[in-house]
Formats: structure tokens, C-alpha cells, sequence
């Protein structure tokens, strides 16, 4: 069959993108209209400051060693996962995941509240280090499950080990996903704020947070913000470096993928600490810990019903207004991703991914500046932090709606059309409705991620509006540990309810492809 | 009436053709079948007359509407065609009986009112016609290839559309499947007097199920004919080749005969433009031509028979067979293809029923059946 070449998009379609394109870059143009503002001097000034590099040497050397960690911890977990013979895959698989459903103040405030001596580098570490190893994890066990291992039978054949074997067959098909899993492991560690800054540990993100408490001196937080900013854009570089090297040394993978499943014999033990190790430390642990305060009689004495509910509502209104902004502002960038290509097409996409390099204090911090400067009226507003969790989380949206698209086939909506339904109709009729799983999902994601968004929310929340991220903070930050319990507890249940809608959407989008395929 | 006219159709996108000036003109209830290897263009002539591609100069008119005209559009929701593509695409939310509903100008707007429709008369009749009277409430999936194809051609018919479009519609389907609905379709598109196109890379589909035939190659149409024509008079080699097996051997052209490996053989010249209906001045005698003859029309003898005088079997008579010996078969049950050596070391192929195959080695005479055809030299 001859491919019809891409068409041209309409114009409104495009329009649109555009516009969600330049909302979504308001807050990184406007720190740098901030920083250019503040001047040479200013700037040349912030660099002499003795703490700076220390900043900044502090940053990189925990985004190294997590990303390390995670990727040592990661790629092996991902094998067991998805080619060993293992008793309870279904089990471990979900647990796999598990660490995503906990925050890392969280985590690290479970840990905290057990053993309140640990702080410094070690400490945050480790918490981060195990909240975010299902990054490399599950996209890896994707890449092993999705590939094959006949190249691995055919370099045994032609002589090498096993090990040489894997290196020449397997690692060259799951080296994009091992990359793009480092990548994500560390821009959340550049911009991980909570974890690190309960453990007392000094980087660019809690400083940033300290200029701007310390209100005299905003330009300096500005400053280090774009300096995290550069340090988010050389990864995402780098990896893209790194990325576009594996892809041409190694192309697609023909004929039927063909797995063997290795037999685990004696080293069976060894693989379920190392699948146990994630999600018991990460999340069982620090919630046991927490649920044991929670019914300690000091606890329950301080323990205010109404202020917990409110927090639980506030928390709830505004993920869901950050969801509806996310998807509003994503829906065209994903259409035409999924539709359409060409120089421009990619451009918008990218720069819809760009928060995905945007730490959440910056999107924060640029906010309280550009609403000040730009639109008083709606400083210190809902909607203002509706927009910010819009923005940040807009990267999430765009893929879920991209990927539910590109599955409703183009010849469907050729028949609407050619039916009699006009393009809007037919995207309404047809598009919108196979792909509502997939949207529904998106707008979950988002949710459930702004729920448990710590920095950016303490920068841009309301004045004596709390959520339960805020009212946990403020807890944690007086070493209130009991009292911040309740507000843990309640977090996580609260966001259980989209995650286990998401796992439910998932399952329909199963359905559709079944339909399609 | 619902004539089907595209005039110097131009396609294309950034600065490369995919369609150069293609004219072409189906009468109205006619099924005209468009065949080309791939990336010639013939699924692009079928969107661009559906409108799902904008054209870059030319006219489409459909029936009496002027779909395409002066950079002038019409959306293809208001240019009343119906759209067969090769994945059949049905609506997977909807069951089989509202997917046939989907187009019904009341079944317009929500799911609702196509299941409403769904239960409607001409509906029911849509679905009897296509033979799956009873699965009217079965949902997509549940569905055979074959019977998807049958779903997503009654969809196309429910609206009363002047055109029906279907590109490739039979190529997921496993051959046996293929020309069996091949031919249901033929007889339903006949039966309702629709105007169709259809797209398609097979030759054979092609010859086998339209009234007319084009045969496109990088962008343009190279011929538009009868099936029989097409296949007896191909307009250039290289059409030849396509549509059927072909032997070229290089001649000299002599009035109305050829001179080439075969002997001194009658003749027809054919042009190599497909614009002009009537064929180029013939070449003066010397020419070089290129000679066209079908395996199947050429004759072969034993050639020891032919020695001890006995008399040829029919054909050509008064055309002296020339010596040859066979190097290969390939045999296909009904009919066999022998690759042979002339004595002048020209190899050529020739296709014998079952009962006329003979062994590799056995030497023959080769003789034609019919008049072969002259093309320019370097044509192919």
C-alpha cells in the first residue's frame, strides 16, 4: 500500500498549540526576564558568594549518585521482573511501582520520625534513591518484556558467555529505556525539595526556597532558579546525546520477540531482597512508622477533624483545576503530536515537554514573580496554582493524550468525514470517544502528581489556604511528627483514589486495542 | 447520475508531485479499477477524490457537483461518496447495524441516535444485502476480515452516495476469502448501480472485477481501458510487464511485420503516448522496435515432429516454427511456464497447458499464434 504523505493541519489546531506552547512557557521566559533585569553586577555578585559552588557541588553530586544508584539497583530488578523464573511476578511487578505513590518529604519524614538522627548527604541518599528506582525499573522491565533474546542465542552460539552475550544482544535493546530512566531519576532529584530539605542537606532548591523567605533578596533566588534551570537543560542534553548514539548503533529488532526465561536456582533469595529492598524502605517501612504514630495518645489529643477535611478538599479542588488546566493545555499539542509531522509540529511538542526539565520551586518561584508583575489580581490565587500544577504536569498529559490518539486509526475519522460529519464533529464523535480512556488517564496523572506537588503549592498557595502536602510540611518542619501523621495518612489515601481509577482506565485502554488491533 | 470526471489532476506535497495531471472519466454505475506497484500515487488520486487530500490544480466532478475546481475545495463530509479503506475501520463503540447507521443524516450528531437509526428498514436491507442479515448486533470485533469488509462497504452504500471509493479493500483478506468477495462486491456495486473506484496492486483483481482499468506509475496514469485491452494492447512495455507475464525480444520494424529472434513475425505498432488515441506515425522500415509477445501465445512443437513433416496442430500456419530447447519448468498445476533457449542463445519464456509440458532438454519448435506488438526501442 503507497503511504499518503502528512497533511497539513488545520489551522485552528495549530493555533491552539501555539497558544498552550507560550502559556506553558511563561514561567521559564519570565525568570529569565527576571534575572536579565537584575544585572551584571547582581549576578557576577552571586557567584562570589563562598555557598554557590558548595550549591551547587552538593546538587550534582546527589543527582549523580541517585541516578547511579537507581540505575544499579534498577536495571537488575527490571531483569528479575521480566525474565526470570520468579514465584509472585504479578506481585513483586506491583510493588515494583509502588515507591511512585509516595513523595519523597513523605518518605523521608517516615524515616525521620523513626530515626530522628539521620540527616545530611547519606541520608537524603537514600530516601531518594528508593523513591525513585521505579523510574529506571519499569521502563527497562518494558524494553526486556517488549524485546528479544534471540540475539542473545545467536552470540551464545557463535561463542560467548552469557555475559558477553547479554551485552552484545540484550543491552543495545534496553539501553534507550535505561537512559531515558536515569534521565527522569535525575531532574527529580535536581528538583526534589522536600526530601532533601527535611534532611538538612544544602542544594540549589532549598536554597532557592530560603532566598525567597528571606523576601529582600529575590533576584538571588531568581538567580540560583535559572542556574537549576541550566542544570536540567545539560541533562536533558545529554541524554539526548547519549540517546541519539544508541539509536544508530542499533536499529530495529526484526522477526517475533522469542524470550527465554532463566532459571534462578540458588540465587533466588539474593533477587527477592533486591525486589523487596524499593518498596518495603521506601514505602512500607516509613508508612508503618506513620500509622504507629497516628494512635500514639498525643497524636489524637492535638488531632483537628475539620482542619484535616478542609485540607483533604482544598488538596482535591486543586489537583482537579490543575488537571483540567494540564489537559486544556495539552489536548492540541497531543492531537497534532499524534496527527501530524514536520519541523514546526515538533517544535510545539517539545516545547510542551519543556516543564519536564522545570523544577517545581521554578515554575513556583517565576509564578509569584509574573502574577505580581503581570496580573495582581490573581497573586496569591487558586488559579494561579491551578495554572502551575497545569504547566508542570503538562508533559504527562501531552504523552497520554498523544499515545490515546495515535490509537484511534486515521481511517476512522476518513469515514466520519466522508460520512457527512464535519472535522469537529467527527474528532468529537469518533476521535474523542476512543480516546477517552486514554484523556481520562492523563487527567488522573496529573491529579494524583499535583496532590502530592510540595514546593511549587508553598509558594503559590493561597493565603491561609492549606492542602495536605502544606499542612504535612508545616508539621514536619517544627519536628511535629506526631501531629503530622494524620496528614500523611490521609495524603496517601486520598491519592489512592485516582491511582486505582488510573489502574481501571488502564485496563479499558486494553480493551481498545483489542478493538483496533 | 453519477459520472465520475477528474481533469489534469495535480497532487502534491512541499515541492515533490505524487499525482502529475491525471485525467480520467467513469461513467455513471461503472467500476473502474486503478492499479500501480506502490507509492505510484493511486492511493492518493482516491483520497484527493474524496477530498481527504487538497489538490494543487486539476477538477474533480462528481455527478453533477463540482467537487475540486480553481483551488476551490468541498469538504468530503458534503461531496456524497462513500470510503471502503483497506482496514475496513469500523467504528469499534458501535455494533454493526449502527456502524451501517453512522452516515444516516438522522444518525448525525451521537451515539444515540445512530442506534436509534440502527433499527431502521434500509438498515436492515443494507444488512441482508451483504449477506450478514443476523449480526446486526455483534460489535466489530467480533467479526471476520471478510465480513468486516461487507460491514464497512454497507456503511458506504447506507447514505445513497454518487461514488463509492475503496482502496485495497481485499488486501488483509487470505486469497481464498479475496475472490470470493471480490465477486460479491462486483455483483452488489452492479446491483445498486453505484459508480465505483477501486485501488488495488493485484493485476489480476484488477482485470478480473472492473468494467475499466487504469494502470498508474510515478504519479501518472499510464492507461485507461477495457480489461481487455489493457491486457492485449498494453500502450507502453513497461504497462505490459505489469499487468501480465511478457517476452521482449529487440527487433527491426518492416511494414507490418518484425524482424527478431523469433523470425520475421506480423505486426502492430503502438504508440508510446498514452494521451493519444491513435497510434504514432509508425517507424520507417530499420527501425529498432522493441517486440511484445505473451508466453501464452506462443506455440510449441516437439521439434522432431515437426521435422518428419507432420502436420502443425492448428496456428500459425505458413510461419516456420524456429528451433529451441527447454532449460526449466515451473509448473503450477493448470498450466506450466517453460524457460527456453532459441539457438541464437535468446532465452524466452512460454506458457503450455498441463497436457503440452514437456521435459527440460527436449528440443521444440517455437512458433506464434497471434500478431505480436511493436513498441519504440528503449520504451520499457
Amino acid at each position: 500500500m503507497s503511504r499518503t504523505p502528512a497533511v497539513r493541519p488545520p489551522r485552528a489546531l495549530l493555533a491552539a498549540a501555539v497558544v498552550a506552547c507560550a502559556l506553558a512557557a511563561i514561567p521559564l521566559v519570565y525568570l529569565l526576564v527576571r534575572v536579565g533585569t537584575a544585572g551584571f553586577e547582581d549576578i557576577a555578585a552571586v557567584f562570589e558568594r563562598p555557598r554557590v559552588p558548595v550549591l551547587i557541588g552538593n546538587t550534582v553530586l546527589l543527582a549523580a549518585s541517585v541516578t547511579l544508584a537507581t540505575v544499579a539497583i534498577g536495571v537488575p530488578s527490571a531483569f528479575l521482573l521480566a525474565r526470570a523464573r520468579l514465584r509472585g511476578r504479578a506481585v513483586w511487578t506491583v510493588l515494583a511501582a509502588l515507591p511512585l505513590a509516595v513523595p519523597s518529604y513523605l518518605a523521608a519524614y517516615g524515616w525521620l520520625a523513626a530515626l530522628p538522627w539521620m540527616q545530611g548527604f547519606w541520608a537524603a541518599w537514600f530516601v531518594l534513591t528508593l523513591v525513585a528506582v521505579p523510574y529506571v525499573t519499569l521502563p527497562v522491565a518494558a524494553a526486556l518484556r517488549a524485546g528479544t533474546t534471540g540475539l542473545d542465542d545467536v552470540a551464545r552460539t557463535l561463542g560467548r558467555g552469557p555475559l558477553a552475550a547479554f551485552r552484545l544482544g540484550t543491552w543495545p535493546q534496553i539501553r534507550p529505556a535505561v537512559l531515558a530512566g536515569a534521565l527522569l531519576v535525575c531532574l527529580y532529584t535536581l528538583s526534589d525539595f522536600g526530601g532533601v530539605a527535611l534532611f538538612r542537606y544544602q542544594v540549589l532548591t532549598t536554597a532557592i526556597q530560603q532566598a525567597y523567605g528571606a523576601s529582600f533578596n529575590r533576584d538571588y533566588a531568581a538567580i540560583l532558579a535559572s542556574l537549576l534551570v541550566l542544570l536540567a537543560v545539560a541533562v536533558v542534553i545529554a541524554e539526548q546525546f547519549a540517546r541519539g548514539r544508541a539509536a544508530r548503533q542499533f536499529g530495529a529488532v526484526t522477526g517475533p520477540a522469542r524470550q527465554r526465561r532463566v532459571r534462578l536456582g540458588t540465587w533466588s533469595a539474593p533477587a527477592v531482597v533486591l525486589l523487596a529492598v524499593p518498596p518495603g524502605l521506601a514505602v512500607i517501612v516509613p508508612v508503618a512508622v506513620l500509622v504507629v504514630r497516628l494512635f500514639e495518645a498525643e497524636t489524637l489529643r492535638e488531632f483537628d477533624a475539620a482542619e484535616l477535611a478542609a485540607a483533604a478538599g482544598n488538596t482535591v479542588l486543586l489537583s482537579a483545576g490543575g488537571a483540567v488546566v494540564a489537559i486544556a493545555l495539552a489536548l492540541p499539542i497531543g492531537i497534532l503530536a499524534a496527527r501530524y509531522r514536520g519541523r514546526i509540529i515538533r517544535a510545539i511538542e517539545t516545547t510542551g515537554y519543556l516543564a519536564l526539565g522545570l523544577p517545581g520551586i521554578v515554575v513556583g518561584l517565576s509564578l509569584v514573580f509574573f502574577s505580581l508583575a503581570a496580573v495582581p489580581a490573581l497573586y496569591q490565587t487558586a488559579f494561579v496554582l491551578a495554572f502551575a500544577y497545569g504547566v508542570l504536569f503538562m508533559p504527562k498529559a501531552i504523552g497520554g493524550i498523544r499515545g490515546a490518539t495515535a490509537q484511534v486509526p486515521t481511517s476512522l475519522e476518513d469515514v466520519s468525514l466522508t460520512l457527512g460529519n464535519g472535522r469537529l464533529r467527527t474528532w468529537w464523535l469518533v476521535t474523542a470517544r476512543l480516546a477517552r480512556p486514554g484523556i481520562a488517564a492523563a487527567a488522573l496523572l496529573v491529579a494524583v502528581t499535583a496532590m502530592k506537588e510540595l514546593p511549587a503549592t508553598l509558594l503559590l498557595r493561597p493565603t491561609g489556604t492549606d492542602t495536605l502536602a502544606t499542612e504535612l510540611w508545616s508539621r514536619t518542619d517544627v519536628s511535629a511528627y506526631g501531629a503530622a501523621a494524620p496528614y500523611a495518612v490521609t495524603l496517601l489515601l486520598v491519592a489512592a483514589v485516582p491511582a486505582f481509577l488510573l489502574s481501571r482506565a488502564r485496563a479499558g485502554a486494553g480493551e481498545l486495542d483489542e478493538a483496533v488491533a | 447520475m453519477s459520472r465520475l470526471e477528474v481533469r489534469d489532476l495535480v497532487v502534491g506535497y512541499d515541492a515533490t508531485d505524487v499525482l502529475r495531471s491525471v485525467s480520467l472519466e467513469v461513467p455513471d454505475g461503472s467500476l473502474l479499477a486503478i492499479v500501480g506497484p506502490s507509492g505510484c500515487g493511486k492511493t492518493t488520486l482516491l483520497r484527493t477524490i474524496a477530498g481527504l487530500v487538497r489538490a494543487r490544480a486539476g477538477e474533480i466532478r462528481i455527478g453533477h457537483r463540482m467537487a475540486t475546481t480553481h483551488g476551490i475545495h468541498l469538504a468530503p463530509e458534503k461531496r456524497r461518496i462513500g470510503w471502503v479503506p483497506q482496514d475496513a475501520a469500523l467504528f469499534p463503540h458501535l455494533t454493526v447495524a449502527e456502524n451501517i447507521a453512522f452516515g444516516l443524516p438522522t444518525a448525525r450528531g451521537s451515539a444515540r441516535s445512530a442506534r436509534r437509526a440502527a433499527n431502521r428498514d434500509d438498515v436492515r436491507r443494507l444488512l441482508d444485502l451483504v449477506g450478514l442479515g443476523s449480526l446486526g448486533d455483534r460489535l466489530p470485533t467480533q467479526l471476520s476480515g471478510g465480513q468486516a469488509q461487507r460491514v464497512a462497504l454497507a456503511r458506504a452504500l447506507a447514505s445513497g452516495p454518487d461514488v463509492v471509493l475503496l482502496d485495497e479493500p481485499f488486501g488483509a483478506l487470505d486469497p481464498i476469502l479475496r475472490a470470493e468477495l471480490r465477486r460479491s462486491v462486483r455483483e452488489l456495486l452492479r446491483e445498486e448501480g453505484v459508480t465505483g473506484i477501486l485501488v488495488t496492486h493485484d493485476q489480476a483483481e484488477a482485470l478480473s472485477i472492473a468494467d475499466l482499468v487504469g494502470v498508474m506509475r510515478g504519479g501518472e496514469l499510464l492507461q485507461l481501458d477495457t480489461p481487455e485491452q489493457v491486457y492485449r494492447r498494453p500502450a507502453t512495455p513497461w504497462v505490459a510487464g505489469f499487468v501480465g507475464d511478457a517476452v521482449f525480444l529487440p527487433g527491426t520494424w518492416h511494414g507490418d511485420e518484425v524482424a527478431c529472434a523469433l523470425g520475421r513475425l506480423p505486426a502492430d505498432w503502438v504508440s508510446d503516448d498514452a494521451a493519444t488515441a491513435s497510434p504514432l506515425e509508425a517507424p520507417v522500415d530499420g527501425a529498432s522496435v522493441d517486440v511484445l509477445v505473451r508466453p501464452e501465445e506462443l506455440l510449441l512443437r516437439p521439434l522432431e515432429a515437426v521435422l518428419e513433416g507432420a502436420p502443425a496442430a492448428g496456428g500459425a500456419a505458413g510461419w516456420a516454427g524456429l528451433a529451441a530447447t527447454v532449460t526449466a519448468v515451473s509448473y503450477t498445476g493448470h498450466d506450466a511456464m517453460l524457460s527456453l533457449v532459441l539457438d541464437d542463445e535468446t532465452r524466452i519464456d512460454a506458457r503450455v497447458t498441463a497436457a503440452g509440458l514437456l521435459p527440460v532438454g527436449t528440443r521444440v519448435a517455437v512458433s506464434t499464434t497471434s500478431r505480436v506488438l511493436a513498441y519504440a526501442a528503449g520504451g520499457r
